[in-house]
């Protein structure tokens, strides 16, 4: 299945190639800045003209984009943009009608659901109200991937809390779902989704609905995710000050050991977050924040400014 | 999409998925813990009001027919008459109706909760195949659990049908449980335990696909709730008509 996917890689795009051994050789009579950037690596996940239509309701129309490694791809839009649909058709909910959606290099879109479950492994999945398993404990749902494989308790249990402790909610352990308030569940979500160590997790609307703190909290731990876990995410969006956060702040740990968010300097640009923006189907905007704020498109004019 | 169309696409919808039950079943991961949870819920969750449904219907058809078996001078035949009733038709198609009702509700409002609120496709993303871990539990229980019910029916009923002959006719319980011995035969109780089997795959199989097909929020929850029970009910019924034919050529019970 690689294979195929790697074949039909070379036959539709020639600038990227899955094997990092032909890049070099590719790239030999570049500059060095072409040696160095996006192609250097395979994609974590790539769409390639994907179509999904509902009936007669497009809701993707030739969607071709690159989350590269480490990387964090903010998609913002409009509700009913088709941007949750993106996430999904990553996780092989959905299946595209055409095109092909890549995760690492390997084409998943043909792939049966037995085959999806190893491809899941890889990949976290934040929902929108969290999704928590309404019937188990908090302790039970973010060690919900570590039962399903029969792994012992004693190793379950360590996880789990340093899961808990990564998401500053340990003391929740024993607690049901219900007893949460929304900020919790979505953290509770997050520590859910980031067991096994994904090394990509994708966002939906991780702070929709919830208060400034809480959602600024969320944000950190996606900055964390991308500056300390070399995690490579979607993060979907509708709100800007999540765009804030995201695009222009950075984690460090600093010398005691604590995580720190610092603000990139004026010149000097050290988040690795790029934006899209989607509208009706379609990208409309690619690129980094800064370009995005002088993009003269009127939609995204008014998008930005809220009127 | 029109009326026949939809039924068609949802009958072969619901075939798929009940067959990948029927593999998640045989083939694993299995989950014991939840079959055996399941089978609590809707087995002896159901127990009371499968005993009340068996007594009174018991009664109301000793009720029903003593004055005519009567007329004829065969009262003492009651009891035949109420067993063979209960055991052939009575216990099974009441039995899967009330469970249709109170466990079929309860199994597509339980998904489609999970289904609008995401539930679901957390579990996928997560790994887990939900028809596995949800629809084959839920159809193994209700498989193990009604036919069960049904005799429990059946028997209660027969009990009940005594009573109402001793107390309100006056007719011996000997006499009445010997003419129950003499009426029901080997073959009307195979008969009254395989259809019950057929009706717990139409309930669970409906239940299931209504549940996990629920779109719009809570408002959807409601309707395919409201839409199992009805579809579920409706095609035990029809089912039960062609079944009482299947069996009597299959058993060789009189057909005429």
């Amino acid at each position: 299945m690689t294979q195929s996917g790697t074949m039909a890689l070379s036959a539709t795009d020639q600038h990227v190639s899955a094997a990092p051994g032909q890049v070099s050789r590719n790239a030999a009579g570049s500059t060095f800045a072409e040696v160095d950037d996006s192609h250097r690596i395979v994609p974590s996940i790539e769409f390639r003209d994907v179509v999904l239509a509902f009936d007669d309701r497009v809701i993707l129309n030739k969607l071709s984009f690159k989350v590269l490694k480490g990387e964090t791809k903010i998609i913002l839009g409009g509700s009913g943009g088709g941007k949750s649909t993106i996430i999904k058709l990553v996780l092989g909910l959905l299946k595209p009608d055409e095109g092909r959606i890549l995760v690492d290099g390997e084409d998943i879109t043909d792939y049966s659901e037995a085959q999806m479950v190893a491809v899941r492994k890889k990949i976290g999945m934040v929902f929108q109200e969290g999704a928590l398993f309404d019937s188990l404990s908090v302790y039970d749902n973010v060690a919900y991937r570590l039962h399903e494989q029969k792994l012992p308790e004693d190793q379950v249990e360590p996880e789990v809390r340093r899961m808990l402790r990564f998401v500053n909610l340990e003391d929740a352990i024993d607690k049901m779902p219900a007893e949460l308030s929304g900020g919790m569940r979505r953290r509770v979500g997050i520590a859910r989704a980031l067991i096994g160590d994904p090394k990509i997790v994708l966002f939906d609307e991780p702070t929709a609905g919830l208060d400034p703190p809480t959602a600024r909290t969320i944000c950190e731990l996606a900055m964390k995710l991308r500056d300390l876990e070399d995690v490579s995410s979607i993060f979907v969006t509708h709100e800007m000050n999540n765009l804030d956060y995201l695009c222009s702040e950075y984690a460090v740990v600093n010398e005691e050991g604590q995580v720190v968010f610092e603000r990139e300097g004026e010149r000097l640009c050290l988040t690795n977050s790029k934006v899209m923006m989607m509208k009706e189907g379609k990208i409309i905007f690619s690129g980094t924040d800064e370009t995005l704020r002088k993009a003269e498109d009127p939609y995204i004019q008014k998008f930005l400014r809220g009127h | 999409m029109n009326f026949v169309t939809r039924s068609i696409f949802e009958l072969q919808e619901t075939t798929v998925m009940t067959a990948r039950a029927v593999a998640g079943v045989f083939k694993g991961p299995r989950y014991f813990a939840e079959t055996i949870a399941q089978m609590d819920a809707i087995g002896v969750g159901s127990l009371t009001i499968i005993m009340l449904t068996g007594f009174f219907t018991g009664g109301v058809l000793t009720i029903q027919t003593f004055p005519t078996l009567a007329f004829w001078g065969q009262q003492g035949q009651t009891g035949r008459l109420v067993a063979v009733s209960l055991v052939r038709e009575l216990g099974p198609v009441l039995t899967a109706l009330m469970v249709a009702g109170r466990v079929g509700s309860a199994i597509a409002a339980e998904l489609g909760s999970m289904t609008v609120s995401q539930q679901i496709d957390a579990m996928r993303a997560l790994g887990t195949d939900p028809i596995r871990k949800l629809v084959a539990p839920r159809m193994l229980a209700l498989l193990i659990t009604l036919p069960l019910l049904t005799v429990v029916a059946d028997v209660v009923g027969i009990g009940g049908g005594g009573f109402a002959a001793t107390s309100l006719y006056g007719l011996s319980f000997n006499e009445f449980l010997t003419s129950v011995r003499d009426g029901i035969t080997t073959d009307d109780i195979l008969g009254g335990v395989l259809k019950p089997v057929c009706f717990a795959v139409i309930i669970g199989a409906v239940a299931c696909y209504k549940g996990l097909n629920t779109e719009g929020g809570t408002v959807g929850v409601g309707r395919s709730t409201t839409r199992a029970v009805v579809t579920a009910s409706i095609v035990v019924i029809v089912a039960d008509f062609f079944l009482a034919r299947a069996l009597q050529y299959i058993l060789g019970m009189p057909a005429q």
